[in-house]
């Protein structure tokens, strides 16, 4: 062995070092490598702009800014956008991203509670219950979702009536009937009552969202009690109480201001109210389910994870099994189920493309479909849809990697 | 520099191959058989029978080429195309021919680089509507739910027709006339709308084809052609030449009954003689033997011919010839002379 303080003679550098040198032979690799990856796609696209040139086509976007001419079904997309036919392709698009923010976000929530649920259950002792969810799990996550969007349509529209038989007929009575005399149910959708605002009704909303920052204050002050003085508070009537009780108040002494408009026949279809459409319900179950059927093993794995100490720990000191699930075992399996459970709702997001089977006019139906079709720019389309899936995925990822660190352990 | 001399070795590699691929006749002949795009199910128009053999009005103007060319009518291969799908299946090269009621436009025409090679139906967009609702006119639509193929003409014309009449309705996207033919009867449609023909063939594979009627308005013209990529001129001429052929022999009388003793020697029709090449030298021409027309003719009969075959009043779809007949009967078909 030779001492250790001995400086290694000074050399000079010769190009061999590069590769037979382990100082120098990654760094070598590795310039290599990216110079392969830089020359392989710059000739895919050299490629693809001189073989477009050939065919007489150029990359062009201005097809965006001219008329659509064709009409999307209503939905929250077409609501917020104002789309009427004479709106440009962009307007068309922008509907279908919102439509696909709306299927995604309503999709990310629904699965969310689904999976945890199911999670929680899938490991009580009672063996049915356990058993009941294996089936959910293993039925939704060993079957295309695609199938499940079809089934789950298929159900919607064809096990529901017409809007034609709610109208009454020649006998003096009608095959299908409302329920509770404001919701129709039909194969077009779920009609609902929506909301009329009068005046004074900005004044209700006012003391609504104020009532509940009260309900955030309160628990927060519920909270600090617990964990300073260990008083326990009750939680779940007086929330409920501050939430509701000053909104009915309002509601009655500012002189009803919100009414209701109820669905009703006109021609071929219910007017008036508030239209849930088939496409988005089935897409919508379909994405959760599926979705929430992953996370329901994701959550039993975190669950899972924490060891069974901190269980008996607890029980030890007296806590309840349910408070010491939501106080000790969720809090510190969180952070084993966030990054897998990011990874599903970008799952869910860009599943909610498949949109398409069912008709719901999400961004891959406007801009990857029609718009395609009638404009016959399938690259600049594509291109634009990719943009659009990879935007959304960075900023689901960059949302919850925020949420990731919020819930890290912290150290002390 | 030295960039873009490698940018413009790139460059003509990939004009090469395009070059290479624009001689269609050479690779339609190198393959041994010809790709033809049709539509996925359309009854009478282009439909796979029991046998899983393609048949139709649109699937006989396919094999009419493929014999032209090969003479055989069995050299082609079917692929079916959506109404998305169609485009760019026929831009990419991964068919020949597309032959699936596509109507001609001139944005399809120039925009897309494809060339219509001419018209084998005229048609106008129609409205499917269930008897039961008593409506008897498409301006009484109002507020009505309406099932329509995706990225077709039909579309457009729909937003143009209830735009102009002033009333709304809800469109409901499908992608293929099986897919619309199933919501229209689930009744999550009150109106299927499409190409007149093509909803006659569609009622006509109804259980009960009497219950639904189509209202008096056709809501635009739809002149629907076979079509190729532009560019490729010589490929061009033989589809087109091929279709001419088959509306030729029908106005001159030459159908799949008397074609053999008509082709055996020359008649006193000299027209005759030039389509059925017992005179002159067309085929060469358009870079095909002296029997071309005569093949083409054979695989499935004349224009009239494939038209009652497969579309005719006395099969279910039951279309009239209307716009459809000869100049000479007072219809659209005219054929230039083969001279």
């Amino acid at each position: 062995m030779s001492s250790m303080s001995d400086s290694p003679p000074r050399e000079s550098f010769r190009l061999s070092q590069l590769i037979y040198d382990t100082r120098y032979r990654s760094l070598t690799i590795q310039v290599i490598t990216l110079a392969l990856v830089c020359v392989g796609i710059y000739w895919l696209v050299s490629n693809l702009l001189a073989n477009l040139a050939s065919l007489g086509l150029q990359p062009d976007f201005s097809f965006l800014s001219s008329r659509a001419s064709y009409d999307i079904t209503s939905s929250i997309g077409t609501w917020l956008v104002g789309y009427t036919n004479a709106g440009s392709h962009f307007d068309a698009a922008l509907v279908g991203l919102y439509n696909t923010l709306l299927v995604a976000f309503l999709g990310i929530i629904l699965a969310t509670i689904l999976g945890v649920l199911a999670g929680v259950l899938r490991l009580s002792r009672n063996w049915l219950v356990s058993r009941l969810m294996a089936v959910y799990v293993e039925g939704f996550r060993n079957v295309p979702l695609l199938l499940w969007i079809l089934l789950i349509y298929a159900v919607f529209s064809e096990a529901t009536p017409r809007p034609g038989d709610f109208r009454v007929g020649d006998d003096g009575t009608a095959t299908a009937s409302l329920i509770w005399n404001s919701i129709a149910v039909t194969n077009r959708g779920t009609y609902l009552p929506a909301p009329i605002w009068g005046a004074n009704s900005g004044l209700l909303v006012a003391v609504f969202v104020a009532s509940l920052i009260g309900a955030f204050a309160y628990r927060r002050y519920a909270k600090k009690l617990l964990f300073d003085t260990g008083r326990l508070l009750p939680m779940v009537w007086p929330l409920f109480a501050i939430v509701i009780v000053p909104s009915v108040l309002a509601f009655f002494v500012l002189g009803r201001p919100v009414t209701l408009s109820y669905p009703e026949l006109t021609g071929f279809n219910f007017s008036g109210g508030f239209q849930l459409s088939n496409q988005l319900m089935a897409l919508w179950l379909a994405l959760s389910l599926y979705t929430g059927a992953f996370i329901t093993e994701i959550v039993r794995a975190g669950i899972l994870s924490v060891s069974k100490g901190q269980s008996e720990a607890a029980a030890a000191l007296g806590v309840r099994p349910n408070r010491a699930m939501s106080l000790v075992i969720l809090p510190q399996a969180m952070r084993v189920i966030i990054p897998p459970l990011t990874s599903q709702y970008l799952n869910l997001t860009k599943n909610s493309s498949l949109a398409l089977a069912v008709g719901y006019a999400d961004v891959r139906a406007t801009l990857g479909g029609i718009t395609l079709n009638q404009t016959g720019r399938a690259l600049e389309c594509m291109l634009l849809l990719g943009l659009v899936y990879l935007a959304l995925s960075l900023a689901i990822s960059f949302v919850m990697n925020v949420f990731n660190n919020s819930m890290k352990l912290e150290e002390r | 520099m030295k960039k873009t001399v490698l940018f413009g070795t790139l460059a003509v590699a990939g004009l090469t191959a395009a070059a290479a691929s624009a001689a269609t006749l050479d690779d339609v002949k190198a393959r041994g058989h010809l790709n033809c795009g049709v539509v996925t199910g359309l009854a009478g128009f282009g439909a796979p029978d029991a046998n899983g053999v393609w048949e139709g009005f649109d699937v006989d103007v396919c094999r009419a080429v493929a014999a032209a060319i090969f003479g055989d009518k069995d050299a082609v291969e079917f692929v079916p195309t959506t109404g998305e799908t169609r485009f760019t299946a026929l831009s990419s090269g991964e068919i020949d021919l597309l032959a699936r009621n596509t109507t001609w436009t001139m944005s399809r025409d120039t925009d897309l680089k494809f060339d219509f090679i001419g018209v084998n139906y005229y048609d106008g967009q129609g409205f499917l509507i269930p008897k039961s609702l008593g409506v008897t006119s498409a301006k009484d639509l109002d507020g009505a739910t309406v099932c329509i193929q995706t990225g077709t003409t039909t579309e457009l014309n729909l937003a143009d027709f209830f735009r102009a009449n002033n009333i709304s309705y809800q469109p409901v996207a499908v992608q293929t006339n099986a897919e619309g033919q199933q919501q229209y009867l689930a009744g999550a449609c009150d109106v299927y709308t499409t190409d007149a023909s093509g909803l006659a063939a569609t009622r006509a594979t109804f259980e009960a084809p009497g219950d639904h009627v189509l209202l008096p308005e056709i809501i635009s013209k739809e002149p629907l052609g076979p079509l190729v990529r532009h560019g490729d001129n010589e490929w061009g001429d033989i589809a087109m030449w091929t279709l001419n052929a088959l509306i030729a022999a029908e106005e001159l009388g030459i159908t799949s009954a008397n074609i053999a003793e008509m082709s055996a020697a020359p008649t006193n029709n000299p027209e005759v003689n030039r389509i059925l090449g017992t005179e002159g030298e067309l085929g060469a021409m358009i870079g095909l033997s002296a029997d071309w027309a005569k093949n083409a003719i054979m695989a499935g009969g004349n224009y009239g011919e494939i038209f009652e075959r497969n579309i005719g009043e006395n099969t279910p779809i039951g279309l009239a010839r209307g716009l459809n007949a000869q100049w000479t009967d007072g219809g659209l078909l005219y054929s230039p002379p083969f001279r």
